[in-house]
This record gives C-alpha cells, sequence and structure tokens, in this order.
C-alpha cells in the first residue's frame, strides 16, 4: 500500500483521517437521499435521514477505515437507519408483533379443507409466454398492488429483493421469527397474485 | 354436505395453503424430505397450485425489476442542503 495519501490526510484533518466532511453534502447527499427514498417511499424521512447519517457520521468518524471508500461507509451507516425506520413504521414491539394485513383481505382458502376457495381460483394471466417483465402496463398493475401492502411486507421485500439480503438477516433485523418471515411472504404472495388477476384480466 | 378429509393422501391432495407456502420456501430454501415429497404429490393433481407456481415465480423477477430500475428521481433542495452544511460546519468546529 503506498502511505503517503494517509500522510496528506493527517496534516489536512486530525479527527477525520481519510474523511473529507466539509464535502460531503455537495458529493453524496443527493446520493444518499435517494438511496434512502428507493426503500422508504417518503421524501421527509428520507431527508431526516440524510442529515442522521452524515452527523452520526461525523460521530464516529473513528471508526472509519480507508478499505472502504467514504461513500460506501457513508450508506452502510445509512442502510442500518432505514432498517430502524422499518421497524419503527412497523411497530415491532419486543414480544408482540403486528404483521399486518391488507384492508378487506379475504380468505382464500378454505378454513377446513384448506384447498382454494372457487372464487379464488387462480387462473393464467394470459401475458405468461409474452415477456412479461418487459410488460409496461402489467408492471404498473402490480406496482399499484403494492401501494396496499403493510409496511413490514414491504420492508421484507425491498431488503429481499432491492438489498438481496439473507432471511436471517431479515428476521434478525426486523425482529421477526422465521415463521413469521415465511407468513409474510405467503401472504403477500397470495394478495399480490389475486390483486394482479382482478386488475389485469 | 361438506367434505370430509380421511387420509394422509387426501389431506395432502386438498391443502393448497401449504402447497403454495411450501412454493414460496422452495424458491429461497432447501426444502425437507417430507416437504418435497408432500409438493410433489399435491402440485401432480392440483392444476391451479402449478398455476400459481409459475405466477408466484413471475412475480419475484417483478418485483426485482420494478425495485431495481427506479431511477435517482429526487433531489434535495437547496435551502435543506445549505443548512445542513451549516450543521456539519458547526460541529466540525466543536472538535
Amino acid at each position: 500500500m503506498n502511505d503517503e495519501p494517509i500522510l496528506n490526510n493527517l496534516k489536512e484533518h486530525k479527527n477525520y483521517d481519510g474523511l473529507k466532511p466539509a464535502k460531503w453534502v455537495e458529493e453524496y447527499a443527493d446520493y444518499l437521499y435517494n438511496f434512502a427514498f428507493k426503500r422508504l417511499n417518503d421524501e421527509t424521512m428520507a431527508q431526516d435521514l440524510v442529515q442522521d447519517t452524515f452527523l452520526s457520521a461525523l460521530e464516529k468518524a473513528n471508526l472509519y477505515r480507508a478499505e472502504s471508500s467514504e461513500r460506501t461507509w457513508l450508506t452502510a451507516i445509512l442502510k442500518n437507519k432505514i432498517v430502524d425506520t422499518y421497524r419503527k413504521k412497523a411497530n415491532v414491539l419486543s414480544g408482540h408483533i403486528d404483521i399486518g394485513s391488507v384492508e378487506d383481505e379475504p380468505e382464500f382458502f378454505d378454513p377446513d379443507l384448506n384447498n382454494w376457495k372457487k372464487e379464488h381460483w387462480p387462473a393464467p394471466f394470459g401475458v405468461e409466454d409474452h415477456d412479461p417483465l418487459n410488460n409496461k402496463e402489467f408492471m404498473n398493475v402490480l406496482q399499484r398492488c403494492m401501494v396496499k401492502l403493510p409496511s413490514l411486507w414491504m420492508a421484507v421485500f425491498k431488503l429481499k429483493h432491492l438489498d438481496e439480503e439473507e432471511t436471517g438477516f431479515i428476521c434478525e433485523k426486523l425482529r421477526i421469527t422465521s415463521a413469521n418471515y415465511w407468513v409474510i411472504i405467503h401472504r403477500t404472495k397470495v394478495n399480490l397474485r389475486s390483486c394482479l388477476q382482478k386488475n389485469w384480466i | 354436505m361438506k367434505k370430509e378429509l380421511k387420509t394422509e393422501e387426501e389431506r395432502i391432495a386438498y391443502n393448497c395453503r401449504k402447497a403454495t407456502l411450501l412454493i414460496e420456501k422452495k424458491q429461497e430454501i432447501e426444502l425437507s424430505a417430507r416437504e418435497k415429497m408432500e409438493l410433489q404429490i399435491h402440485l401432480a393433481g392440483c392444476y391451479i397450485c402449478r398455476v400459481y407456481e409459475q405466477q408466484s415465480v413471475l412475480i419475484n423477477g417483478m418485483m426485482r425489476q420494478l425495485f431495481k430500475t427506479q431511477k435517482d428521481e429526487v433531489k434535495l433542495d437547496d435551502a435543506f442542503k445549505e443548512q445542513l452544511k451549516q450543521k456539519i460546519a458547526a460541529k466540525l468546529d466543536k472538535n
């Protein structure tokens, strides 16, 4: 490793080795804001988290190691704050968890036999063989269906599909059991599938 | 009159609730030998759960695509940025 930059930084900032906090807003504020907005869909919350991220980064500047870039480090701090927000929004208190439900959620399965109720039978969408991922209208229907999901369910799916986190990590961070996790995955998918069918076919 | 399920095979064949849960699990983790067998038996006789499986996989792909193709579309306003710079500067001064 070349030790020249380290020497330079020592001269520049006594307490912020390798970090240039005076440039953070210019360089990273919009990036971090978009990162948070994509995960929370809430401008005010995203804005607050950007501020919190910078301020807590200053407090733990001594923990920064030059192996990661400034941006990676700041993003990691923000990620933790986003997960905290997911948890708060879902109202997950220790020992008590309300995994939430969709408004007017029907019972899809027969309570005794556990088979699909006839009115909820899945039927083919008719787009399966026609490159559905590039079907804009079809994708829009799904997007509208997702808006109705409880925030904890969305949090699970954002962590799973956007951040590609492992099941164990998601359960630990959101403080849910793996049984709860599977209930959430299952109910989300059954709901979304039904919503797609209702609004597409 | 409601049907009564008498044998284990019948219970598996009817249990779409369990089969769809296993379909979700299967996409993420390895099912136990027993779960694999149950799902196989169920799907062999249940066309609608086969449709469900195909659509469930599709929806996962759609969600991944929707999340990952979100554009960087928001910008902080300048006044907020200015305040933020001042807060950072104030904190730097203190240290």
